[in-house]
């Protein structure tokens, strides 16, 4: 059977000039429907707006988020977003200035001893619609916190005033809680018990003011959309793409919009991928960004303006101190306290600039009586040794009455770093102690499970401050502490706590904090990893960031444009 | 005269006996998978694919034989080491922190400028410097990698405000040069005064005890300190944690090549099945069929693999991968079930299939021998596609916890580490990226030549 | 043809229903809640919290609670989200992961037939080793690294000519959209390539093509009207599930470029175990997949008279 006829070459080339012309009418057609979309996407106005990281002129600025703030309404929020977005759009009672030093906020001046506090507003307060703020609105908003209608997560907060905690649990109406106010421009807070730092929690977003006949108006959109909330701090929201960007113009109405130096920021772009972020900012269109230890080397390079700080965040390996699990033991842990290498796990493993290595839970930022607490008091410097460490290890087995030590459970997270650290510590115990350690992976909410319930023998976790005293640290590892996941209980720690809360002489809390601080390290409590850290870097033009451990970080109400820098 | 005809007798009607010859074929009879097992060991194709394929299980299976490293071993001093790089090291003592205390070293004062304290290796820096009576803010240390140039890019800030005078850097030190610079800083924490900067080039050390630990030194020998050593030689460099990357990639191979070759081939067999039977069948079935399969696709892959998970109760650390192969069969078949069903039905009206039904053909032997054979192409398409996004697919499972547990490695999830480090030591990727290339190349090739050999249409062509 | 359609449509409604369900019943079957966070609260405020979500009520309350809910449209409010309701974030964020979807399959597609059609002309050729390799290349390489790659390579690009030439992300004009869904595309576009030239392999030896030619018809008619159009059966059968797939796949282009798609809280809602989101994008990408693949099933039958649906 022959082929047929027709020539194959002159088919190929026949068909091949058929397909040319395809692709010319694909290419045609494309422009033409890419051009009918940029029309349809012009009229429906949701352009992100292609500005630039610093523009001089406008004196505005463009940053990334790394997710849209979860919840604005004060009263709820909990993360780290909306209390950054909370910190430009509202003002408390007190603020923290450029330098780190509280000072007034809505507040002019105000009195304290250790059972109440008294404020004194200022005049020229006043909220975006003009009307001024009252002292009635922080008693609305505080009210609302502790309403277990609101099931605010944050409420333990505002136990620190007057029947806080009761009312939250129902068993006292919201009027009986411990602030009142004398006339408009006069609140008084009454504590629930003797207390020397108020001024440091009531810097708090939660203690944040909203104002009643705005928030009913709402009908329980209150912080949904730009429209939805009232302002009283230097920007407000004046444009809120969801998912694609937010917008932020200086308030006419503030009280210090003199001193305030930026007229817009724009939050133009929302991705948690910081790859992308840094690219962005490469291109020029945003004007901050952070730097992992693989893209210090781009900014290196690119002869970038590199800053670096503490944010605050103490990371460790906590055991689990239930009966029946291994980690019980004392000497078990002792000797994983013994090869336990903060200063490789930073230095080699993490590689982070900024991280500190962990020598304690109580990390090097926070006060004590005169200087830092750490200062004060030096945390014990363990130095690594193997073969004590074996030593205990043995005495623990003969102890457990094992032959064979089992496999021990390690959780951790769907973090990255945690991932990292975790195979790390798995190879170190197995190096220098012969123990067969697993992983357990598990994601965020899993994780949280399975921390709650106990299923782990050692677990990578973290801590952040709620406010600056050690007593946010140190309560973590009280018996009734809801946060102590491990369910470490000693009665001399716990009487230690109850001396610091209960205190109002520092020196006297802060004695207690340093024999918390040695218990910690005795008995083995925790397995201290590192201090967080993270380098950043700013476009040369805009100056006056302000980077915070406590409070809304970054900030940039106290920041401006530099037009000469170059 | 008229003549007697003989009368006629039985053997006049006996049946003539039946000549037959046979045609002579001038080649044997060949059935339809004799005919395509030929053609495909001519195929050029194919036979590069084969030897790619063994090539691959030799690395697999005879790899870890030859080449011995503990691929879960980490190490320290050779981190995200690019391959081809030079390897000695000087023995050291091991580490003390370091209080700027003054060491025995005649060079090291409190009053000169920047300098260096001992030496300067890749275990630790240490810096010294003069009071500077202007720096009320404390100093502030920088790093850089590059020279200081005219735009003073002191390059990243190691710490940002110190009251001492000295300070310890052992932050991930290579062995190459760095830039140091110290500023003095006033009460708001800007600059003041000139900065001084000072080169250093690091040289790579290691301790006595780490070197006798990896075999760096015949055991009972004790050489001095500040005797070199050769550490060891990774030819394809290490990873993130100093885990030599050609040990992890051949134990890699073992996970990937066998999730990444049987998971395909099970599903894509199944859709096959269901979606030949559906497409046969037709009708109220055939809905009823595609409907599951529609199901089974919108399901959240992601919830439902967590759910998997709890439900094969694999254990913390556990590697679960028949689980995961059984979790990626279940919810990976509708794809290739509704491709072969689309062709079937386009088949089935065919005429060919009329014309043997008539012949007498059962329903299973149209399926087997005429209709599947015709859906070949399309079915190898989708299994070669199948390949990598397995391997992927295995990768995000170890990553939610399921699957390999660490430190097993897989080609996959070494993919994942790897593009994080993409821009500084792209090696990481790419590595394990190739070899997945290369499987899928093996596979695509195979594809080729299968359906070459398949094609009932070029049956007779060749 | 309308009989048929109906049929379709109800059987749908099933689908989504069963759907619904399964997912409903597995979300609460997996541990942990989206109360659950990092700063464990008393009980007492966990309690009010359940009470306020309606988390406190027996599993099959719940649930059928949540049923009357989708009837009447309201999928509730989100619980990360804690101001937005669910059909918002669909309702704003599903029409960008369309475009960015539908931008990439008409990539994908345009881009595999020609592509597919080239190969099989040029077998073995120049042309079809090439195209091969591409292919081999954009199977093997991930998502991940195609859409870093490719942002990596924009903002050289604009640095290297001083302007922008095209955005590195963001949403809002056409310039937005080409690159990532380009990205998108890539992989499918791959993938019917392969699958265009397999099919057109196929039907280039075929019988009715050598009647044609025999016929005497012209190359190019032979070529559009006979060949392109039944090797483009196959394709048009994957591009049903693959609209589907591509536009809830879009999570890592929509994280990388920063696009406001619905892909990233799909997911998101996943790892936060944010019950009324996961819910409500899982029953409505399950409606849109049903209806993509009835409005497949219908095309196929309008093209390929021999289909009869029945």
């Amino acid at each position: 059977m022959t082929d047929v006829v027709v020539d194959e070459s002159s088919f190929v080339r026949a068909a091949g000039r058929q397909l040319l012309l395809y692709a010319f009418l694909t290419i045609v057609g494309f422009a033409l429907i890419m051009f009918l979309l940029d029309a349809a996407a012009r009229l429906a106005g949701s352009n992100t707006g292609s500005t630039n990281a610093v523009d001089v002129a406008t004196k505005s600025i463009t940053l990334a988020l790394a997710e849209e703030p979860p919840q604005l309404d004060s009263t709820r929020t909990t993360d780290q977003i909306s209390g950054m977005v909370l910190g430009h759009i509202m003002e408390g009672l007190l603020r923290d200035d450029a330098q780190g030093n509280i000072v007034g906020g809505v507040a002019e001046s105000w009195e304290m001893d250790g059972n109440g506090a008294l404020f004194h507003l200022r005049s020229d307060a006043s909220w975006s619609d003009g009307q001024p703020v009252t002292a009635q609105d922080f008693v609305f908003s505080w009210r609302t916190v502790v309403n277990p209608a609101t099931a605010s997560e944050y409420a333990f907060i505002m136990f620190f005033v007057k029947n806080g905690e009761a009312i939250n649990q129902g068993k006292l109406p919201i009027t009986d809680l411990g602030v009142e106010a004398i006339d408009e421009r006069t609140l008084k807070v009454t504590f629930e018990r003797p207390l020397t730092f108020f001024e440091k929690v009531v810097t708090f977003k939660t203690f944040l003011p909203i104002r009643e006949d705005f928030f009913q108006q709402t009908n329980g959109r209150y912080g949904a959309d730009a429209d939805e909330m009232l302002y009283n701090g230097p920007f407000r929201i004046t444009s809120w793409v969801h998912g694609a960007s937010l917008r932020l113009d200086k308030n006419e109405h503030y009280w210090r919009r003199n001193e305030v130096r930026l007229n817009t920021i724009h939050f133009g772009y929302i991705t948690s991928d910081a790859n992308a972020t840094l690219n962005f900012f490469k291109d020029g269109k945003i004007a901050q960004t952070g730097l992992s230890p693989e893209t210090l080397s781009v900014g290196l390079e690119q002869r970038w303006n590199i800053n670096q700080f503490q944010d605050g965040g103490v990371f460790f390996i906590e055991f689990n101190h239930r009966p029946g699990r291994l980690t019980q033991n004392l000497n078990l842990r002792k000797a994983m306290q013994l090869v336990n290498d903060p200063g490789e796990l930073v230095n080699k493993v993490t590689k982070i600039p900024g991280y500190l290595p962990g020598s304690s839970l109580f990390p090097t930022y926070l006060d004590g009586v005169k200087d830092k607490f750490r200062r004060e008091h030096p945390a014990p410097e363990i130095v690594p040794d193997v073969a004590a460490a074996r030593h205990h290890l043995e005495l623990a087995r003969q102890e457990l009455k094992l032959d064979k030590w089992p496999a021990l459970t390690l959780l951790s997270g769907d973090n990255p770093i945690s991932n990292l650290q975790a195979e790390y510590y798995q190879a170190v115990f197995k190096d220098k102690l012969g123990l067969d350690v697993k992983i357990d992976k598990q994601i965020f909410k899993q994780r949280l499970a399975k921390m709650t319930s106990g299923e782990f023998d050692l677990v990578m976790a973290g801590w952040g401050p709620d406010y600056e005293d050690l007593l946010t640290y140190g309560d973590l590892f009280a018996s009734w502490n809801l946060n102590n996941r491990g369910r470490y209980a000693s009665d001399e720690y716990d009487a230690l706590v109850r001396t610091a809360q209960n205190s109002t002489d520092q020196t006297v809390r802060v004695a207690a904090f340093a024999r918390m601080q040695e218990l910690l390290n005795e008995d083995v409590v925790i397995l201290p990893n590192y201090e967080k850290g993270a380098a950043y870097v700013t476009h040369k033009q805009l100056k006056g960031v302000v980077r915070r451990v406590i409070g809304s970080d970054p900030d940039y109400t106290y920041a401006w444009v530099d037009g000469a820098a170059e | 005269m008229s003549q007697v005809l003989p009368p006629l007798s039985a053997a006049d009607l006996a049946p003539v006996a039946v000549e037959q010859v046979a045609e002579v074929l001038t080649r044997p009879s060949l059935s339809y998978w004799q005919d395509a097992w030929i053609r495909l060991k001519a195929n050029r194709r194919a036979l590069i694919s084969l030897w790619i394929v063994i090539a691959l299980l030799l690395f697999t299976l005879l790899g870890p034989l030859l080449w011995t490293v503990d691929p879960s071993l980490q190490d320290l001093d050779q981190l995200s080491q690019p391959p081809g790089v030079d390897r000695t090291a000087i023995l050291v003592l091991p580490y003390i922190p370091w209080h700027g205390e003054s060491l025995d070293d005649p060079k090291d004062s409190t009053t000169d400028r920047l300098h260096i304290v001992g030496a300067a290796d890749s275990q630790a820096v240490r810096l010294r410097w003069n009071h500077d009576l202007a720096a009320v803010g404390g100093y502030r240390i920088y790093r850089n990698i590059f020279p200081i140039g005219v735009e003073q890019a002191y390059g990243l800030p190691l710490v940002m405000s110190i009251r001492e005078t000295w300070f310890e850097d052992r932050l991930d030190l290579k062995p190459r040069p760095y830039f140091y610079t110290v500023i003095s800083l006033n009460e708001l924490g800007e600059q003041v005064g000139e900065a001084q900067t000072i080169e250093v080039s690091l040289q790579r050390v290691i301790t006595i005890e780490e070197a006798r630990k990896r075999g760096l030194i015949k055991a009972g020998a004790s050489p001095a300190i500040g005797t070199a050593v050769e550490i060891k030689l990774h030819p394809l460099g290490t990873d993130y944690l100093g885990r030599d990357l050609l040990a992890r990639l051949m134990h890699g191979a073992q996970v990937s090549l066998f999730i990444g070759i049987v998971a395909p081939f099970l599903y894509v067999l199944m859709g096959v099945a269901y979606g030949a039977v559906a497409g046969f069948l037709g009708g109220a079935v055939d809905g009823l069929m595609m409907r599951f399969a529609d199901f089974v696709v919108a399901l959240p892959f992601l919830l439902f693999m967590i759910l998997f998970k709890i439900m094969f109760g694999i254990g913390p650390g556990e590697s679960g991968i028949l689980p995961m192969l059984v979790a990626m069969i279940i919810l990976s078949w509708p794809g290739t079930a509704r491709l072969v069903r689309g062709q079937i039905l386009q088949i089935r009206e065919e005429g060919y299939i009329g014309a043997s039904r008539l012949l007498g053909a059962k329903t299973p032997y149209l399926v087997m021998r005429h209709m599947i054979p015709n859906t070949m192409g399309v079915i190898l398409v989708t299994l070669t596609f199948a390949v990598p996004s397995a391997i992927f697919t295995e990768a995000f499972l170890s990553f939610i916890g399921m699957g390999v547990a660490p430190p097993t490695p897989s080609w996959g999830s070494m993919c994942n580490e790897g593009i994080k480090t993409m821009l500084t030591t792209p090696h990481e990727l790419i590595f394990p990226a190739l070899l997945i290339s290369i499987t899928v190349l093996a596979f695509n090739l195979l594809g080729d030549g299968l359906r070459d050999a398949l094609d009932a249409r070029m049956r007779s062509r060749e | 043809m309308l009989q048929y359609s109906l049929k379709r449509l109800l059987q749908g409604l099933v689908t989504v229903w069963f759907i619904a369900t399964a997912t409903f019943f597995a979300m609460h079957l997996v541990p942990g809640d989206p109360l659950t966070s990092d700063k464990a609260v008393t009980p007492d405020i966990r309690a009010n919290l359940e009470a306020k979500y309606g988390l406190d009520k027996p599993l099959f309350t719940q649930y059928t609670i949540y049923l009357g809910n989708i009837v009447r449209g309201d999928f509730g409010i989100s619980f990360t989200q804690k101001n937005r309701e669910v059909n918002d974030i669909i309702r704003e964020h599903f029409p960008v992961s369309a475009t960015l979807g539908l931008l990439a399959i008409l990539f994908a597609a345009l881009g595999g037939v020609l592509w597919g059609a080239l190969t099989a002309l040029f077998r073995n050729r120049l042309p079809d080793i090439i195209i091969m390799f591409l292919v081999i290349l954009g199977i093997s390489v991930p998502s991940f690294v195609m859409a870093a790659l490719a942002q990596l390579s924009l903002v050289n690009i604009n640095s290297m000519f001083g302007v922008t030439v095209l955005p590195v992300g963001g949403w809002g004009t056409v310039a937005h959209m080409i690159a990532p869904s380009l990205v998108l595309g890539l992989g499918t576009m791959a993938y019917l390539t392969r699958l265009m030239r397999s099919s057109m392999l196929e039907i280039v030896n075929s019988d009715f093509v050598r009647t044609a030619k025999a016929k005497g018809l012209p190359a190019t008619r032979i070529f559009s009207k006979h060949q392109l159009r039944n090797a483009s059966l196959p394709v048009i059968t994957v591009l049903g599930p693959a609209i589907a797939s591509i536009t809830t796949g879009g999570f890592v282009v929509e994280l990388v470029f920063a696009i406001p798609g619905l892909g990233r809280y799909f997911v998101q809602a996943v790892q936060q175990l944010d019950y009324t989101v996961i819910m409500g994008t899982t029953v409505f990408y399950g409606a849109f997949l049903v209806f993509m693949v009835i409005a497949v099933d219908l095309v196929y039958g309008l093209i390929d008279p021999r289909v009869r649906l029945k």
